[in-house]
């Protein structure tokens, strides 16, 4: 068996079972662990959110879709996906425009590129409970003594105008709390577009422009086009870690509702109220939309391979 | 205004129409994108300045009107009070991350060679299910997590919370390693085996041998993930004696009645290990997250 070359396993049903066998074996341990820690609490977890374990005392006896009804009446649980979409929708776009012109910037390559990229990408390596301090102190709405941050530095170059409320707007709030993200997440999308970039052909831009096209529609009509598999990949994978946004907001807002969004309920939901069927519901709820936004990219993605 | 800029820039000489005023504008184009440039070195610098400047600051400075000026005598009190205040946390998390991040490359390596050279039926489609698992939001599987954890009575520990670590992290470094040695001509596996070699002797002296650069990612990237993760050490391990530095720090600062000095000294000491590793180990650090993104 350990001589059989690839040519003739194919050949007999049972030699090839005992080559991939070992294999199989060997990386069986890591199967059994994603399947009981990912799929097989992800089920519990289902069957918690449908249960009376309302209080600390355990409870899974089955209570049916109450907890699901009484959150589609809760206000705190509709504001919090509102906040979230406000979230989402600006860390989206910001992250995708800002990330989209660094990358155009260095496209063509610039001197120091090596410089500007790690600059740029450098705030990945930090944890958003660090991060947010900073951002809590520039983001700091508080008047007079206990002013600190860009409202001061407005304040002092004299764009009073712009000095506002930041993620305490009851309106704009969450507008202001995407901003750390975009600061956070820009230089991700910018690698990603800069390897999608540097992935089309020289020639493709050539033969454009011996057609006659100017720089302009060269980018319109031949890069561009060429880009959409990765902003696409982009688009999942903030909007994915946005969905999941939790430290940034613990750590700028603590637990302000002002700044609810759905994970930081149902955290509190377990932890502060201990009702654990409430919890599991809000988490099941965000898994939901989570696989609507990922599964269709991996199918995707594993079918490319394919190919 | 971007793409007028670099449309203007084109990378042969021969291409540029004209004469001098082609060139001018060539020149007013570059400087104009490398302006755009700086001033993104500039806003993404900016929380640095700010938390370097005030981390030096004695406590009289910490006033709205000199929020944006230097110091005006350069201190490290606030970083030696922080450092008391952290140094547990500190420490934990080294206990975490460092074993935490070797496990999973192991793991990872064992799997990813698996998928890579030892293929099984459905393969593929097992493994799709296993990525799965790096996008979920934990929060789906923290009640039951908690209570296993709980259950083997490693709730409170930092063992508990490495074992949650290593565990989700299968699928992201199976990935990586995967997609490694992909790129390992399967002519050097099949000479092995006509050798003699078995699964686990091929592993060891040709796969291991020529993985150096994949454990150099995988490691990083869980050091990373596991130093800088929130979520499971809040839930998993909130006792303060035993908490992470990012709990630690999050206690610290989160009461808002420490100094901002203290609280951005705190933060910069909390971030060292990992900007440490991304300024020695960037180019590592950046294939983490392609594979991150599916992408090889």
């Amino acid at each position: 068996m350990k001589r059989s070359s690839p040519r003739d396993r194919p050949r007999r049903g049972r030699a090839r079972a005992r080559t991939w066998l070992p294999g199989l074996l060997l990386i069986s341990p890591s199967l059994i662990a994603v399947a009981v820690f990912v799929y097989g609490m992800i089920g519990y977890n289902l069957k918690v959110s449908v249960s009376k374990w309302h209080s600390s005392v355990k409870d899974t006896s089955y209570e049916g879709f109450k907890t699901y009804r009484d959150l589609m009446d809760d206000e705190r649980f509709t504001q919090a996906w509102q906040n979230l979409l406000t979230f989402t929708v600006v860390f989206i776009v910001g992250t995708l425009v800002m990330g989209l012109v660094m990358a155009l910037l260095l496209e063509k390559g610039a001197r120091g590129e090596g410089f500007f990229r790690s600059v740029y990408l450098f705030p990945m390596a930090i944890s958003f409970i660090a991060s947010g301090i900073v951002w809590r102190w520039l983001m700091n709405p508080a008047p007079g003594d206990r002013a600190s941050g860009l409202n001061v530095l407005f304040g002092r170059i004299g764009l009073d105008g712009l000095q506002n409320q930041w993620w305490q707007d009851p309106d704009w709030g969450m507008a202001a709390m995407a901003m750390p993200a975009i600061w956070q997440m820009s230089g991700y999308v910018m690698a990603l577009f800069l390897a999608g970039f540097r992935g089309i052909p020289e020639e493709l831009r050539e033969a454009a422009r011996v057609d006659g096209a100017g720089e302009f529609q060269v980018y319109r009509h031949v890069v561009f086009p060429q880009l959409r598999p990765v902003a696409l990949s982009a688009l999942i994978i903030v909007g994915h870690i946005s969905l999941k946004v939790f430290d940034l907001i613990v750590a700028v807002a603590g637990q302000q509702i002002i700044a609810d969004v759905p994970a930081i309920y149902m955290w509190q939901a377990v932890f502060q109220g201990y009702d654990y069927a409430k919890g599991a519901a809000i988490a099941t709820c965000l898994l939901l939309f989570v696989a609507v936004l990922v599964v269709p990219y991996l199918v995707h993605t594993f079918r490319q391979e394919k190919r | 205004m971007a793409t007028q800029t670099l449309a203007t820039r084109t990378p042969a000489p021969q291409a540029l129409p004209g004469g001098s005023g082609a060139r001018t504008r060539t020149i007013t184009a570059r400087t104009v994108k490398y302006l755009f440039l700086l001033v993104f070195v500039v806003v993404v610098a900016m929380p640095v300045y700010v938390l370097v400047v005030t981390s030096f600051k004695p406590l009289s400075d910490i006033d709205p009107s000199k929020a944006w000026d230097f110091p005006t005598s350069w201190t490290t009190s606030a970083w030696s009070t922080a450092f008391d205040q952290l140094k547990n946390g500190l420490g934990n998390s080294l206990l975490l991350a460092v074993p935490g991040s070797i496990a999973s490359a192991v793991l990872g390596s064992l799997n990813g060679y698996v998928l890579a050279k030892w293929r099984f039926p459905y393969a593929d489609v097992v493994f799709a299910f296993c990525l799965f698992g790096m996008f979920i939001p934990y929060q789906a599987v923290m009640i039951p997590l908690v209570q296993v954890v709980t259950d083997i009575d490693l709730y409170g520990k930092i063992w508990g919370l490495m074992l949650a670590h290593v565990v989700y992290g299968i699928p992201i470094c199976t990935l990586i390693f995967r997609n490694y040695y992909a790129s390992i001509p399967t002519e050097l596996i099949e000479s092995a085996r006509i050798d003699g070699a078995g699964m686990l002797r091929t592993y060891w002296s040709v796969i291991l041998p020529n993985s150096a650069p994949a454990f150099v990612v995988v490691i990083i990237w869980q050091f990373t993930s596991m130093w800088n993760d929130f979520l499971f050490a809040v839930f998993l391990v909130p006792s303060a004696e035993n908490s992470t530095v990012t709990v630690a720090l999050n206690n610290l600062t989160g009461a808002n009645v420490v100094p901002f000095n203290q609280q951005m000294a705190g933060a910069l000491l909390a971030s060292l290990p990992t900007l440490v590793v991304y300024i020695l180990l960037g180019r590592f650090f950046m294939r983490g997250l392609m594979a991150g993104a599916l992408k090889a």
